[in-house]
């Protein structure tokens, strides 16, 4: 399990529990705004992007193949960008910061 | 004004398989979608992905699977109205009077809406100031290539559109493309094409940059962009293109009247109606307590609405139960002749 923050982009703080193996759009979606995930996790929609700032974009799982072409119709994507049904939740994430856009759509 | 019985928003799986479970019990329907194609989300977001829940199809693409649909509901004839969007509706009598984005006009007893997560519509700049220049000098789609002749493009976006727009605009204009990363995501010939066309000067390509603002009144003058180390550069341009995909909106059914909740229209489970008498939702729009994003449900969610709008179809009627094996009413209805 890994205690997730999630940082709305009017700065307001959540911190969620997730357990191993769901994605940080999961640990999201049922509990806080600001998540869309539209398509439920297919990589095909670009409605769950969140920024993870550089301590942290480095030591989370690869970007899944194709994650960039879909970053690339999300809001406003920045190089810290990544879509959040890809990254798998374990003990190592624990105290992961993630960013949610102003908007998904 | 189309007279008929029901209105279908939306050509995705649910919505076809409607128009077949209408016309089993003789309702006649008609059907709008915002796309250009049928299938919904299954052909515009992942028609070669392989489905492995429908039920005694153990694996179908999306692209398979809204054939089968099709060819499924053949026999009843029905008219697509495609690229076109519902916009109002109003009340009147005990009819529904829809009109949509290119002004067709309906008149109908139900309205099934089967939106999916709302209509596809491009993905515009996140920029403000870009709104009051829409349509005119920030474009989404090209409808006449001529107006760019001889002016300056800057294009946005690293998929198909952007590359193909920028192959066939660097014939007649000064092109820039512009997109947030290296690598592209179009055709693999098509981003050989782009670059040699960028060997050549006729297409300026400018990575990892994004729009920052926009200089001009009535006009667009130049635009400032950003690039990822965080320099900024100002480029002069007549227009700006943007290719960043589709995103899905609710759009003008949240003005008419129906519960929501969050993105989703609130039903009841017995028929799948709204608080709206005569307006149904099925698929992935609509929510109730145990709700199920699967193809399945919205095939369930079709059959129980479609026999919803019976009585307001046929008010004078009663809905009989029928088996598709047996029932002759339902063989005619499906055009099957038996020789016995």
């Amino acid at each position: 399990m890994a205690k997730i923050k999630y940082i709305e982009h009017n700065g307001k703080e959540h911190e969620i529990d997730v357990a191993n193996g769901f994605s940080v759009m999961e640990g999201a979606v049922q509990n806080i705004p600001g998540i869309d995930a539209d398509c439920g996790g297919g990589m095909a929609c670009a409605t769950c992007h969140v920024y993870v700032k550089e301590d942290w974009f480095n030591k989370l799982p690869e970007k899944a193949e194709g994650e960039d072409d879909m970053l690339d119709q999300a809001y406003q994507p920045s190089p810290s960008s990544r879509l959040s049904c890809q990254i798998t939740v374990s003990d190592k994430l624990n105290g992961l910061v993630v960013h949610l856009p102003e908007k998904q759509v | 004004m189309i007279d008929t019985d029901v209105l279908i928003v939306g050509a995705g799986p649910t919505g076809l398989f409607c128009a077949h479970q209408l016309g089993i019990i003789g309702l006649k329907c008609e059907i709008v979608d915002n796309l250009d194609k049928l299938g919904g989300q299954c052909i515009e977001l992942y028609p070669d992905k392989p489905i492995y829940d429908i039920p005694a199809i153990p694996e179908c693409t999306g692209e398979e699977l809204t054939n089968n649909l099709i060819e499924q509901i053949k026999p009843f004839k029905t008219n697509f109205h495609l690229s076109d969007r519902v916009e109002e509706v109003k009340k009147e009598k005990n009819k529904w009077l829809v009109k949509t984005n290119k002004g067709k006009e309906f008149k109908v007893s139900s309205i099934i809406i089967a939106g999916g997560v709302g209509s596809f519509e491009p993905r515009k700049f996140p920029l403000k100031e870009c709104e009051k220049f829409e349509e005119k000098s920030v474009l989404y789609s090209i409808k006449d290539k001529n107006i760019f002749y001889n002016k300056t493009v800057s294009i946005f976006g690293g998929g198909d559109s952007a590359l193909d727009w920028a192959i066939e605009l660097s014939a007649i204009s000064k092109v820039q493309l512009i997109h947030r990363r290296d690598e592209f995501r179009g055709a693999q010939a098509s981003v050989n094409k782009v670059k040699e066309l960028n060997k050549e000067g006729k297409i300026e390509l400018l990575t990892k940059y994004h729009l920052s603002s926009i200089n001009g009144d009535k006009k667009i003058e130049s635009i400032n962009i950003k690039h990822d180390d965080g320099g900024s550069k100002n480029i002069e341009t007549d227009y700006l293109l943007g290719f960043f995909g589709l995103i899905m909106q609710l759009g003008p059914i949240t003005n008419w009247k129906l519960n929501l909740d969050k993105k989703h229209i609130s039903v009841n489970t017995e028929n799948f109606e709204t608080n709206q008498k005569g307006i149904f939702a099925i698929g992935d729009i609509c929510t109730y307590t145990g709700k199920l994003k699967l193809i399945l449900s919205g095939f369930h969610e079709a059959a129980l609405a479609a026999r919803g709008c019976f009585k307001y179809a046929k008010p004078d009627e009663k809905l009989r139960f029928e088996f598709t094996t047996t029932s002759k009413s339902v063989h005619s209805r499906l055009g099957i002749k038996k020789d016995d």
